[in-house]
This record gives C-alpha cells, structure tokens and sequence, in this order.
C-alpha cells in the first residue's frame, strides 16, 4: 500500500488505486482504478454481485481492503484521521435500517451527536426533506419512502463534503425521485461530491456527470454517456414513419447504405444503424419530401450501453 | 489504537437504556425481582413449615436460587441481539461510517444494556431490602447490600458473555441458540457434571484443584460471594462447602467476577475489529 499520509491532488475527492477484495478464491473486487472528481455527481453501476457495494463499504473505510489504497477527501480511508474525515462523509445505505422507537427528530438528533453535528440543524433538515410535519411522529409510523427521505437527511448531516447513496430512490415516488435529484444537483453546485448507485439506469443517465459500469469486481468502463457511446460504438436507432405508398422507396434508399438494418414495426420503419453512418440516413430522407410524417433518433440509452459492454 | 471518545460512547449508551427505559424493559425485569423476591422472603421457608421474615441467612440463601436462574437469562436476552442484531438489520454499516470505532460501539452498547440491568437488579430487590432493613437492622442490609451488588456483577458477566456471543454469530437466530445453551451450561450443566464426576471418582475428581474449576463458572463465584459472606449458610450448599477459605474472600471473589466481566468483552472487541 502507498503511504497513507501521500495527500490526493485537491481536485480529486476519491481516489482508488489497484484496490482489490479476495475473499480466498472469489475476487470480488479486482484491481479498480477509479478518481472521481471534487464536485462530481459520479454513478455506479452494475447487476447484483458486480461488486459495487464491496467497493462503496471499502470507500466508507467498513472492510479493509485486500490490495491498494483508498483516498476520501484527501485522506486514507485506512489511516488514523480518517475518524475525523467521517464527519464530512455522508452515507445513505441501500437497505436502510433505522430506529423504529425514535421519532424522526429523535433519530437526526442522534445520529447529529455521534457525527458531531450542530443538531439544531436537524429541523432545518426535516424540512428540506419535505418531513417537517412529521417529525415528531416514531419512524415506525413512515412509509419507506418517508424513511428513504429521512436516510437521506441523515446522509447531510454536518454538510458533508463527499457523499454516498447506495440506491437512493428506493421507495420513492416519482415526484419525490425528481425531487431528490434536484436536490443532489444543487448539492453538486455547492461542490458536494458525489458516489451514487441505482438499478434505475435511466434515473441516473441524464444525472450524472461520469459513471462507471462494473463486472466481475472491475471496472469495465469509466466516462459520461456521451463518451461512452463513442467509446462503445453501439448502433443508434432511428425510427421513420412514412406514407404507406413511400415506403418500397424508403427501403430501397437505406439498403443502400453499408450497415443499415431495417425493421417494420407497426408501420414503423426502424433504421438501426453504426453512429458514423447516421448523417448518410438521414441524407437518404431528404427524397422523400413531405411523405416523410415524422422521425425519432434514439441514442443508446445507458441501459444498452450496460447491455452492450456486458455483451 | 484509536484513542477513545467518552462522548460518543456515551451517546450510543444513552441510547441504548433511553431504549430500555422507554419500552419499559427495565420496569417489567424490575417487577420480575420485586416480586419474586418478596414471594421468596416470605414463603421461602414454608418446606420447613414456616411463612414470614425467618432470617437474614435463609432470605439470602433462598433468593441466591433464584438470582442464579434469572439474572443469568436475563442478561443473556438482553445482550444476545447487541451486535447481530445491528448487523442483520443493516444499520451496523451505517453505524460505523459515523466517527466512531468499533470498540467505542461496543463500549457503548455494554454500557447502555448494563445500566438498564443493574438499574432493574436495584430497583427490584429494593422493597425487600427496606422490609429487611425493618426487619433485621444494619446488620442484614449490609449482607442483603453484598447480595444485591454481587447480583449486579453477575448480570453484568452474563450481559458480556452475551456480546462475546452477539459479535461472534452471523445471525440472530443462531445468538440466541448459543445464549440459551451458554445458560443451561453454565447454570444447569456445570455443577451437576462436576457434582457428577465427584461421585462417580468416589471424591477423588479433581482433588485440590476442584474449587478452582468453580471458578470457571461465574455463577458458582456468585454463590460462593454470597454463600461465605454468611457462615451459617455454608452448611446448606453441598458442592460449595469445599471451597477452601483462601476462597471465601470477597474481594478475591468479586476479583474473579469482574474478570468474568472484563474477559469476554476483551475477546469481543478483539473479534470485532475485522
């Protein structure tokens, strides 16, 4: 391991270096290379048993690991200051357990003390979470939506520099998953880093600034969506719908073009079709003049990237 | 070694008899020894065809019965779910991206728990120690006080074992399993397999070293805290009465307690660290 007293450039709010988790034969993470930078919304994805959250408990200094080094916010997460760190760390887990005998008052009191936070921020807390109302009432009488908002209030506590959100939108409705992401945005702009995973691939596709897709305990890829699309060079999807009398022409015109697939779907016609060819189909329409009704380019979606690159 | 934060371990303590206090554990354990204690001063002789207030020696004698089978339980229920239960749940990782430390957690939930158990240990034997006091003057609260504080340290040895038990299993079931096993071995099993094999090698087991294997049992150190502080009581105890005198000191007894308190909470914490 690298010294952990080696300070990680200022811009970077994690750092992982050839970090790895065996447990005896099963690598369950395997070498990850991964800088997440201050003030980045960064997600992390990955099926079940891809290993993220092995990665994010050793990101939390929870399990040691194996090989490599770990910097959050500047400090190893294997050293001795990594205590005082902590308070500037939020963590929102996936399954979140909280006291059912507490009211939710009760509940940011107590977790404020253990995190050394001003707990007369608590209230305000509540009531950027939409639970002021009810935050004399015991956790137990919450909806898991209302315990995910009040996980999250937790998580800000002590205004955390860094923070992690292990499938936040669990249980959350959609008005309050728009909402919540309004949220990290304005944390993100206040210079908030954070680590963010969700099964929800297109909850975090228009979201985050980069992603990283796990497999097998590594990384396979690391980018935004864009230069993942560029890098993956998945076929993009266009879908036509033209006059009934226009669409022999049609077909003839995209046969044409070297790697064109076609499909009639509906009376659609879906062009699938490698990215560099797309301006070609396009210019392939332009015959067809107003016969042409209507058109749809669709972009990989973050889920055909994770499809594509585990393919 | 971190150094330790009092706060935080009183924080997570507080909690922990806030908790007990709230569901009204501590008044329902203490109600348990009001009772049977009061049931046990005054109907404790009636085999030898007597009712009421007899002596100190014979209350202490009857109710040490009684505090070796419940407290032990008790405590072993109390402390089983500590750990494995955080764990299981899945609030234990959230616990720990906090700034606190292991030991710290498990300093505070020790403490919390024994504060809440001792709390009820006191509070249930205290009716009886007034009608003592009434009864029997200075002279058989000073003995019912030693009673009651030796009461406490076994709770609080039994309360360790438990999170010994509670940082060792994986889950809650299989913790709970172990405390009900650790408590038939410890309150059951052991003296009959020791008056056993005392029996079966015509008192030759063991030999001298036979009083010492009592303490590796702490409720035998508990009944011979209470059994020499009072000498006309040694009479009653089959097994206890060959404990030698170097035996019969308190403080070496009370010592031997409190490193059955220390003990497992130090192995605890030596597991809990990975």
């Amino acid at each position: 391991m690298t010294n952990s007293s080696k300070a990680a450039p200022s811009t970077v709010a994690v750092a992982l270096h050839g970090v790895s988790k065996h447990y005896g034969n099963v690598h369950a993470v395997d070498g990850v290379e991964l800088t997440v930078q201050r003030g980045e919304l960064f997600g992390l994805i990955g099926h079940n048993g891809a290993g993220k959250s092995t990665l994010f408990k050793m990101m939390l200094g929870l399990i040691a690991a194996t090989a490599g080094e770990i910097q959050v916010a500047g400090t190893s997460v294997r050293g001795s200051d990594f205590r005082v760190t902590r308070r500037k760390i939020g963590y929102l887990p996936e399954n979140l357990v909280l006291y059912d005998n507490l009211s939710a008052l009760e509940t940011l009191r107590f977790f404020a003390k253990l995190k050394g936070a001003d707990q007369a921020s608590c209230p305000a807390l509540l009531e950027q979470v939409g639970l002021a109302d009810v935050g004399k009432r015991a956790v137990h009488e919450f909806s898991k939506g209302m315990r995910q908002r009040l996980g999250f209030a937790q998580a800000l506590l002590g205004k955390p520099d860094v923070l992690f959100l292990d499938e936040p939108s669990n249980g959350l409705d959609p008005m309050a998953i728009r909402e919540f992401y309004a949220h990290l945005r304005d944390l993100r702009e206040q210079g908030v880093t954070i680590v963010i995973t969700s099964h929800i691939l297109a909850d975090l596709q228009e979201r985050v600034d980069r992603l990283a897709i796990m497999a097998s305990g590594k990384i396979q890829a690391v980018g935004s969506v864009h230069a993942l699309r560029e890098q993956l060079d998945l076929p993009l999807s266009i879908a036509l719908r033209v006059e009934p009398s226009a669409q022999a022409e049609l077909k003839a015109h995209l046969q044409a073009i070297s790697g064109v697939d076609l499909q009639v779907v509906d009376g659609e016609v879906v062009v699938r079709c490698p990215r560099p060819v797309k301006m070609a189909v396009l210019a392939a329409l332009s015959p067809l003049g107003a016969r042409l009704i209507d058109l749809h380019i669709h972009e990989p979606s973050l889920e055909d990237l994770f499809f594509g690159l585990r393919s | 070694m971190q150094n330790l934060e009092w706060r935080q371990i009183a924080t997570l303590a507080g909690k922990e008899f806030r908790d007990r206090m709230r569901n009204r554990w501590v008044l329902a354990v203490a109600l348990v020894f009001t009772v049977f204690s009061l049931v046990i001063t005054y109907f404790g002789g009636a085999q030898q065809g007597q009712v009421g207030l007899r002596s100190i020696e014979f209350t202490i004698a009857s109710l040490v019965s009684l505090v070796i089978y419940l407290i032990p339980l008790i405590a072993l229920l109390l402390g089983f779910d500590a750990i494995v239960g955080e764990r299981e749940r899945g609030s234990l990782d959230l616990l720990l991206s906090l700034p606190i430390t292991r030991l710290e957690l498990l300093l505070g939930k020790y403490l919390g728990l024994a504060a809440a158990l001792t709390l009820s240990t006191v509070v249930g034997f205290a009716l009886d120690a007034v009608l003592l006091f009434r009864q029997f003057g200075m002279a058989g609260l000073y003995h019912y006080v030693g009673f009651m504080l030796s009461s406490v340290l076994l709770g609080l040895a039994f309360l360790s074992l438990a999170l010994l038990l509670s940082v060792v299993s994986h889950e809650r079931t299989r913790a709970s399993g172990l405390a009900i096993a650790l408590w038939f071995g410890f309150v059951l099993v052991f003296d009959l397999l020791l008056l056993g094999l005392l029996v079966a090698s015509g008192g030759e087991f063991g030999g001298q070293m036979l009083a010492y294997i009592l303490l590796l049992n702490p409720a035998d150190i508990f009944r011979i805290l209470n059994v020499f502080s009072l000498d006309q009581m040694r009479s009653l105890y089959g097994l206890t009465s060959i404990v030698p005198p170097a035996l019969a000191n308190p403080w070496l007894m009370g010592g031997a307690m409190v490193a059955w308190i220390t003990a497992p909470l130090a192995i605890a914490t030596w597991r809990f660290r990975t």
